[in-house]
């Protein structure tokens, strides 16, 4: 870790990527995850990397598609429409199960929306960011520390279980400067006997495919790929917990949410409300053991959400009866206050009390 | 030490982005928790620009600043704009060469600067948001003297680097007045 | 009597896999794939090729080479093979694709690819139809052609005109080569495959952007027996699809696609300021002579 420097979100991520090793960066310019790129345009040459403004959203995830192919470490960056043009080419990623890095700097929808902070494509990152039986990792960093970290770690989670990998921040995190101690440069990459840069005569041919005319076959690949995210789900949630051991109230938020939730759980406390904050770092796979872990002592959960309520189905999979789960959100780009959540904490509070 | 909740606005092109840096750097340098967040939208030449930057002893919840404690004026709009959210006790400071109108609040101190004036009088041009700066600095001690002047230096970027001694000029300028 | 002496004079090129493929009877993407293999063996270059089979009729195609192979999506064959051919650029990287890949779904990016001067080899299979689905319109079917999708014929009022393809991507900067051949007769077989080793050739020596256009026929969804198919193209496809070279920058002089835009941009001044390329082109002399005549003519 180096010495702590001033940094955008957007900025943050790309000279973490750098340094975790990734050269190779597609995309087109989108609001407002704009500093990414222009960062990338401005670092790659120096590195001898490249950066590459393609043609479109949907071109720039199939250079990522061939550059993963071809064994690089490659990303590329959107905000949510964009993201949306992207889903065709990730679904065809992980169908051939390549690994690479995908940023949603989201912002409100649907449509074109708003270009303010969002938190609503929970859904499609988690759910279905494109056709097909396929899941991808999914980080929501809450700092610009944390979005430096995971961008740095996510290669490795990319390489290690030849997947793609997502980021979901939104508007807020990539344009907010914090301080931030960057990762030293990594050099120890791994080797991709699968990759398609030529056999040299050396060995058998490869390919990068997801095309199954058996069905039987397509069928066996799906399976072994569910496999690979059994063990994903073992091994990879992450979470934190604020005052989250006695508290009667759970709140559940992550990203930017989390940071005004964080607020209001602490305006909470010196209330002498037994309110918690539970932060999913991993949306996918969802932290559902530390999550689980609450139960024995949580009355109510509260899901804090920049989006209409798409968080909370996960939360309510996890508590199912245990305890109510209500839900408060901002969308369209509008950004919930620590004074609203905290009043909806004092809702649930006078609730339990009855 | 008091938590600084700083919304600095004007017009696009006054540097408001820059000064909050400067300040969000001097709480990085005495290793404060910090954040900076610019106001964003379609790219407009003239358009109204803010940023809010906290400095705090405690982990920073949202970096968007609803009730600044520190206000920045350098334009009318933003004054109204912003004026009623300053707590109570919070202070506004207003560029009076472009604002004509005060708060009429009396719930909060205010420090009325000539900045553009004063730095186009001293050949100091476009460094009104230092000027302001450098009087916030004085009338909230938020940080040492030398710390500002060393944040000056680590956010001017290298390809500026001859505008460091005109800053450190503006910010004596503000700080004095 | 002498001993007789064993000559193979035909034999499966060493880059075409033995695999039996998913071609119709009388098709012509039999041939090129053939084609294409022959002209990776004389290079060569079997253990540094990368290609790149699209979606329609060719989709199978990964199963059919024996050098490293990427399955792309409809019509992203040129971005994924930028991707690659930008990782490794001493790979050689050629993607192969059919008219509602290339020119319909894959228009922007067949058209950036080449704008951009990726130094990447297309073939561009036209046969005015889409096989695989069943025979519908293309973007390369001929005004009045009868297909799934236009029952009653083409009518350009509504559904437009065919995109002429070389003609089209032969405006760009980025392009060093294009040609449009057929498949239909052995000696127009020996042209098509002199095109296609020069589009790979290109690619080795760093020249450009290089696209090969076959037009070929679909005997199955033309509803024509083979020989039918071929008279059909040459009475209907090649009048509006004239073969022959339509960019072709060393053939004009210029060492490669950057210095003919180079000679093209003459007169532009910020498009030469400083101009990087310049300093690595080894033959300036056409571009200095442009540069004087634009300056002369500015005078």
């Amino acid at each position: 870790m180096s010495e702590k420097v001033l940094m955008k979100g957007n900025e943050a991520i790309a000279e973490s990527a750098i340094r975790a090793g990734c050269r190779f960066f597609f995309g087109y310019p989108i609001t407002p995850q704009t500093e990414l790129a222009a960062y990338m345009a401005k670092r790659m040459p120096k590195e001898g990397g490249t950066y590459l403004q393609a043609e479109s959203e949907v071109a720039a995830i199939n250079m990522v598609y061939g550059a993963a192919a071809a064994g690089a470490r490659v990303m590329t960056s959107s905000s949510s429409p964009g993201v949306s043009l992207k889903s065709e080419g990730v679904s065809y990623i992980a169908g051939a199960d390549l690994p690479c890095l995908i940023i949603n700097i989201e912002r409100g929808g649907p449509g074109l929306g708003s270009i303010q902070p969002s938190q609503s494509d929970y859904w499609q990152a988690t759910r279905a960011l494109g056709h097909g039986d396929f899941q991808m990792v999914v980080y929501a960093p809450s700092t610009v520390q944390e979005m430096a970290n995971l961008a740095y770690g996510a290669f490795d989670i990319a390489d290690k279980y030849r997947t793609p990998v997502m980021i979901l921040g939104d508007g807020m995190l990539g344009q907010m400067m914090e301080p931030v101690a960057l990762p030293e440069p990594k050099t120890d990459l791994p080797e991709k006997p699968w990759a398609t840069t030529g056999h040299q005569g050396k060995r058998a041919k490869n390919i990068a495919n997801s095309l199954y005319l058996d069905a039987n076959e397509l069928e066996q690949s799906n399976i072994e790929r569910f496999k690979r995210y059994e063990v994903i789900k073992a091994t990879e949630q992450m979470s934190e917990e604020v005052n989250c051991d006695d508290a009667e109230i759970i709140v559940v938020a992550f990203g930017a949410s989390s940071r005004i939730a964080r607020s209001a759980v602490r305006a909470a406390r010196e209330e002498g409300i037994k309110a918690g904050l539970f932060r999913p770092i991993t949306l996918w796979p969802f932290p559902v053991d530390a999550l689980e872990a609450t139960k024995s002592h949580a009355k109510a959960y509260l899901s804090v959400e920049m989006n209409m309520g798409q968080m909370v189905d996960d939360v309510r999979l996890v508590v199912r009866d245990s305890a109510p789960v209500e839900f408060y959100g901002r969308t369209g780009g509008v950004i919930p206050t620590p004074v609203e959540v905290l009043e909806k904490i004092r809702q649930i509070n006078e609730g339990l009390g009855e | 030490m008091e938590e600084m909740r700083i919304v600095f606005a004007g017009f696009g092109g006054q540097g408001l982005l820059f000064a909050g840096k400067v300040v969000a750097y001097a709480g990085l340098i005495e290793d404060r928790e910090v954040s900076w967040l610019p106001s964003y939208g379609p790219e407009m030449r003239g358009g109204t620009a803010n940023c809010s930057v906290t400095l705090s002893d405690e982990p920073i919840g949202s970096p968007l600043i609803m009730d600044p404690n520190n206000l920045i004026a350098m334009n009318q709009p933003s004054l109204i704009k912003f004026e009623n959210d300053v707590t109570p006790g919070g202070r506004i400071f207003v560029d009076t060469s472009l604002v004509n109108r005060l708060p009429e609040r009396t719930d909060v101190e205010v420090f009325a600067l000539e900045a553009t004036n004063m730095a186009e009088d001293a050949e100091l041009k476009g460094l009104a948001n230092i000027v302001l700066v450098g009087k916030l600095l004085k009338e909230t001690s938020f940080c040492s003297y030398e710390t500002i002047e060393a944040a000056i230096r680590k956010a001017v970027p290298p390809r500026k680097a001859a505008l460091i001694e005109k800053n450190l000029q503006a910010l004596k300028l503000g700080y004095d007045a | 009597m002498a001993q007789t002496e064993e000559k193979i004079v035909f034999q499966r090129p060493h880059s075409l896999a033995r695999f039996v493929t998913n071609y119709c009877p009388g098709c012509t993407h039999g041939i090129v794939n053939r084609l294409v293999a022959e002209v990776i063996d004389e290079l060569d270059i079997e253990g540094k090729t990368i290609g790149i089979s699209p979606v329609g009729c060719s989709v199978m195609m990964y199963n059919f080479f024996n050098c490293d192979m990427i399955e792309a999506a409809h019509g992203r064959a040129p971005a994924v093979a930028t991707g690659v051919k930008r990782v490794n650029p001493d790979n050689v990287v050629f993607a192969y694709q059919g008219d509602g890949d290339l020119a319909s779904i894959g228009m922007a990016e067949t058209v950036h690819a080449a704008t951009r001067g990726e130094k990447i080899t297309i073939i561009f299979i036209n046969n005015a139809i889409y096989g695989m689905t069943g025979g519908q319109m293309a973007p390369t079917s001929l005004p009045n052609q009868v297909t799934q999708t236009s029952p009653y014929g083409r009518d350009v009022s509504t559904a437009g005109y065919p995109v002429r393809v070389c003609e089209l991507l032969s405006s760009l900067d980025g392009v060093a080569y294009l040609e449009r051949v057929t498949v239909d007769s052995p000696k127009n077989i020996r042209k098509a495959k002199k095109a296609i080793k020069k589009a790979f050739q290109n690619q080795i020596d760093g020249i450009g952007y290089s696209l090969v256009e076959v037009v070929s026929t679909c005997p199955t969804n033309w509803g024509m027996t083979p020989t039918q198919a071929f008279d059909w193209m040459r009475e209907n496809m090649l009048p509006y699809y004239p073969l022959g070279v339509y960019k072709d920058v060393v053939a004009e002089g210029y060492a490669n696609a950057a210095e003919a835009a180079a000679a093209r941009a003459a007169e532009c001044p910020i498009a030469m300021a400083d101009n990087p390329m310049l300093a690595e082109l080894p033959n300036k002399r056409k571009v200095q002579d442009a540069m004087n005549k634009a300056q002369g003519g500015a005078q």
